[in-house]
C-alpha cells in the first residue's frame, strides 16, 4: 500500500456507460443484471425521471434529459445540462461508487451525452465516457429502424448493440435485422441475447472512447466468428450462430457509414485542415467519425474520433516494424455527401 | 492593513504564512463559511464542521449524504444535500431542518436574504419561504442552474438554461425574463441591484443592467467561472477560471461594457476560488496549485497566505468584520489567518 496520490489517467476517472434502446427492448433487464451479478463492484445508475422503474441500487439518481445548445454558433452542439449537474453532485460521493451506468430512454439522442464529455470540463477530467450500449429488440428493431428515427440514431451511436430476445424470431427474421443494423453501423459488436443474458465484460469497461484503445477499425462483422470464441461462460443459447453475416445487403436510405482507406502517406496539415471543415460543414450528418492516419514523415500513428463537429485526437504510438502504414477513416451518419467526402479524403494523399 | 507594503519588491513577495494556524478537519471541506467568529467548513458529504478560533473542529451531521450547495447571512449556514433536505446551522451547531423534498430530489442550490427568506431549489422547481409565511414555489423553464436574491425587496433571481427569471414571490406580477442562450449556473446581484451576472456554463459571464436590460459579455477565460465575488463597496465583481483574478469594473452607469477587466495576481496556476476583503478593497485568491495570495487591489500588491501545495484550493471565506480568513484544501488541509 502505497499513500502517495496516484497519478491522474484515464484509469482514475469513473467510467459511464450509456445504456440506450426502445422502450421494451430490455433495457432495465441488462440494467438489473449489471447490478445484481456478483462483481464486486458499485454502481450509480442515472435513470430517467419517467422511465422505468424497479430498478434494485443504492445508488439511483432520477435525470430530466435536459438538452441545451452551446453558446458556440455550432447547432449540433448540444449538451445535457443535467448531467453536468449530476456528475458534479455524484463526485461529492467518490468512493462510494466504481462506475457509472447512465439509461437513457428510448427517444433519447446519444450525441448530446457523449458530446457532454467532450466540451464539459469538469466532467472530462472526473469521468470518461466508456461505451454507448444499445439494446435492440430484435423482433421489433426492424419496424423501428423504419419509422423511428431515434432507433436509428441510437443504432447508429452504439459501441456495442445487444441485440436481445432472439427467441422470439426465425433465422430469416434474425439475418434480416442483423443486416438492417449492418447497414447502419458494421462496426459495433453485436451480441446476439435472450434476456440481455449478455457476459457483462462484453458492455462494461470497452474503452470505446478511450484514444488509445482505437486499435483497429474493421467491420465487427469479419471477426465476428471469433468474438464468440474467447471465453466467458455464458449460455448464449442462440442457434443460428454460423449463417452468412454479411451475405445480405441492406441499404439504409438515410442513414450510413462510410470507410476510407489508403497505403499512400498522408499530409497531416491537408488532412486536418479538410477534417475540420468536413465537421463544420456536415457535422450535423455525421453521428460519429474514427481514424487511424499515417501521416507523411511522421514515425507515429495519429488516432483521432469525433461525435458530430467535436474531435479529438492524438499521437497514439510509433507505427511497429513491419506493420503496414495504412489509413483507416470510418463517418456514420445521416445522408453522408459519400463523393464529397471520397474526393477530399483523396486530395489530403501527401504528393 | 499592515501587512501589505506596497513598496515590497515584487520578485520577493512578502508573506504571512507564519501567522497562519493549520485547523485539521475530520474529512476535506468543499467550502467555508463564517458564523461570526466560528468558521464553517462544509464537507462533501454528511457533515458540516464548527471550528471557534484553533480549537477542534466539531462535526455537525447536517445530511443524509453529498452537501451540493451552502449559502449563509453570517448568522446561520444553509446547506441542501442530495437527501432532499435543506437545513440551517447556527453557530451554537443547532441543526434545524427547513425543508424536505417530497420526491426527495436533490437540492441543487440555496440563497438567503437578509431579511431571513431562504430559497432553495430541486430540479425545475425553486422555492422561497420568507419569514412567517407559506414556501411559495416557481417552476423554471428547465433545471435551476443558481439563485441569489435581490439586495432589496423580495425578489428571486432564477438561473436557468437561456436566461434568468426574476421572481416577485410576494407579488402576481408576471415574472420577468432575462434571455440569453446557453446555461446559466451562478447568478448575482451587484450591491446597488443595478447590475445581475450569471456565470455560464462556458467559460463566460454574462450579465444584464437592469435598468433597460442591457447585455454585458465577459468572455476570454480559458476555463468555467465557479467562484466569483463582488469588492468592497461593489467596485468590482472578481472572478475565478483564469490564472489570474479577473475583476470587472462596476462602479460606471454602464458597468464593464466596452472597458477590460484589471488582471491581478498571475501565477503559472489557475484561480480555482476568489473571496473578497467585506471592507477593504482586498481579496484573497486561491490557486489550483495550492497557493493563496492576498491581493491588494489598487496596486496589485500581494502577500502569500499559503505556499504551492500541489493540493488545489478548494474553499476561501472573510468573516463579516475582515479579521479573519479560512480555507480549505482538496485533500482536507485546512487554515486560518487571524489578522
Amino acid at each position: 500500500m502505497s499513500a502517495a496520490p496516484a497519478p491522474s489517467s484515464a484509469s482514475d476517472k469513473i467510467p459511464v456507460t450509456v445504456l440506450t434502446g426502445y422502450l421494451g427492448a430490455g433495457k432495465t433487464t441488462l440494467l438489473n443484471r449489471i447490478l445484481s451479478e456478483n462483481h464486486g463492484k458499485k454502481y450509480a445508475v442515472i435513470v430517467n425521471e419517467f422511465g422505468e422503474i424497479g430498478i434494485d441500487n443504492d445508488l439511483v439518481i432520477g435525470a430530466d434529459e435536459e438538452v441545451f445548445e452551446m453558446n458556440n454558433g455550432c447547432v449540433c452542439c448540444t449538451v445535457r445540462g443535467d448531467l453536468v449537474r449530476i456528475m458534479e453532485g455524484l463526485m461529492k460521493r467518490r468512493g462510494k461508487f466504481d462506475a457509472i451506468i447512465l439509461e437513457t430512454t428510448g427517444l433519447a439522442d446519444p450525441a448530446p451525452v457523449a458530446q457532454t464529455f467532450f466540451v464539459d470540463e469538469d466532467v472530462q477530467t472526473k469521468a470518461r465516457l466508456d461505451a454507448v450500449v444499445t439494446v435492440a429488440d430484435a423482433k421489433w428493431l426492424s419496424e423501428r429502424l423504419k419509422d423511428a428515427p431515434e432507433a436509428k440514431n441510437q443504432i447508429a451511436f452504439a459501441d456495442v448493440i445487444v441485440l436481445n430476445k432472439t427467441d422470439l424470431v426465425s433465422a430469416s427474421e434474425l439475418a434480416e435485422v442483423e443486416a438492417r443494423i449492418r447497414a447502419i453501423n458494421p462496426y459495433a459488436k453485436l451480441h446476439r441475447t435472450e434476456r440481455c443474458q449478455v457476459a457483462l465484460a462484453d458492455v462494461l469497461e470497452r474503452n470505446a472512447f478511450d484514444l488509445d484503445r482505437i486499435l483497429d477499425i474493421e467491420p465487427d462483422f469479419l471477426e465476428a466468428g471469433d468474438d464468440h470464441d474467447h471465453d466467458h461462460d455464458h449460455d448464449h443459447g442462440h442457434h443460428h450462430h454460423d449463417h452468412g453475416h454479411g451475405l445480405k445487403h441492406y441499404h439504409d436510405e438515410d442513414m450510413q457509414s462510410l470507410s476510407l482507406r489508403t497505403d499512400q502517406p498522408v499530409d497531416a496539415d491537408k488532412f486536418m485542415t479538410w477534417l475540420q471543415d468536413l465537421v463544420a460543414r456536415d457535422g450535423a450528418r455525421i453521428l460519429r467519425s474514427k481514424g487511424i492516419l499515417a501521416f507523411k514523415d511522421d514515425d507515429e500513428r495519429y488516432v483521432f474520433q469525433g461525435v458530430h463537429m467535436m474531435l479529438e485526437g492524438d499521437h497514439q504510438r510509433k507505427w511497429n516494424d513491419g506493420e503496414a502504414r495504412e489509413s483507416r477513416v470510418v463517418f456514420i451518419g445521416r445522408d453522408l455527401p459519400e463523393q464529397a467526402i471520397r474526393d477530399g479524403f483523396a486530395k489530403c494523399v501527401a504528393a | 492593513m499592515a501587512g501589505l507594503d506596497p513598496s515590497a519588491p515584487a520578485a520577493s513577495i512578502a508573506s504571512v504564512t507564519d501567522r497562519v494556524s493549520a485547523l485539521s478537519l475530520p474529512q476535506p471541506a468543499a467550502s467555508v463559511h463564517f458564523l461570526g467568529t466560528i468558521a464553517a467548513f462544509v464537507g462533501s458529504e454528511d457533515n458540516v464542521m464548527l471550528v471557534d478560533g484553533t480549537a477542534e473542529a466539531r462535526t455537525i451531521a447536517a445530511h443524509g449524504g453529498g452537501i451540493l450547495c451552502a449559502a449563509t447571512d453570517g448568522k446561520r449556514l444553509v446547506t441542501g444535500g442530495d437527501d432532499g433536505r435543506v437545513v440551517a446551522i447556527d453557530r451554537r451547531g443547532e441543526v434545524a431542518e427547513l425543508a424536505a423534498d417530497a420526491k426527495r430530489r436533490w437540492i441543487d442550490s440555496v440563497a438567503l436574504h437578509p431579511d431571513g427568506a431562504v430559497a432553495w431549489s430541486a430540479g425545475k422547481t425553486a422555492f422561497v419561504r420568507a419569514p412567517k409565511q407559506e414556501v411559495k414555489s416557481f417552476e423554471a423553464p428547465s433545471t435551476v442552474g443558481g439563485l441569489a436574491f435581490a439586495p432589496k425587496g423580495l425578489r428571486l433571481a432564477i438561473a436557468h438554461y437561456n436566461g434568468v427569471t426574476l421572481w416577485f414571490p410576494n407579488m402576481a406580477a408576471k415574472p420577468e425574463f432575462l434571455e440569453w442562450k446557453g446555461s446559466h449556473l451562478g447568478v448575482a446581484f451587484s450591491a446597488d441591484n443595478r447590475f445581475l451576472v450569471t456565470a455560464m456554463h462556458e467559460a463566460a459571464l454574462h450579465g444584464w443592467r437592469l435598468a433597460d436590460n442591457k447585455h454585458m459579455r465577459m468572455t476570454g477565460y480559458p476555463g468555467r467561472v465557479r467562484s466569483m465575488d463582488w469588492t468592497a463597496g461593489g467596485k468590482f465583481l472578481a472572478t475565478s477560471g483564469a490564472d489570474t483574478v479577473i475583476l470587472w469594473p462596476f462602479a460606471s452607469k454602464d458597468g464593464p461594457m466596452g472597458k477590460e477587466p484589471l488582471m491581478l495576481a498571475p501565477l503559472k496556476a489557475r484561480v480555482n476560488v476568489v473571496a473578497c476583503h467585506p471592507k477593504e478593497e482586498i481579496l484573497a485568491a486561491g490557486y489550483s496549485d495550492g497557493t493563496i495570495l492576498m491581493v491588494r487591489i489598487t496596486d496589485g500588491g500581494e502577500l502569500l497566505v499559503r505556499r504551492k501545495a500541489g493540493d488545489a484550493v478548494a474553499a476561501l471565506a472573510w468573516s463579516a468584520d475582515g479579521s479573519r480568513l479560512a480555507f480549505a484544501s482538496e485533500g482536507g488541509e485546512a487554515g486560518l489567518l487571524v489578522l
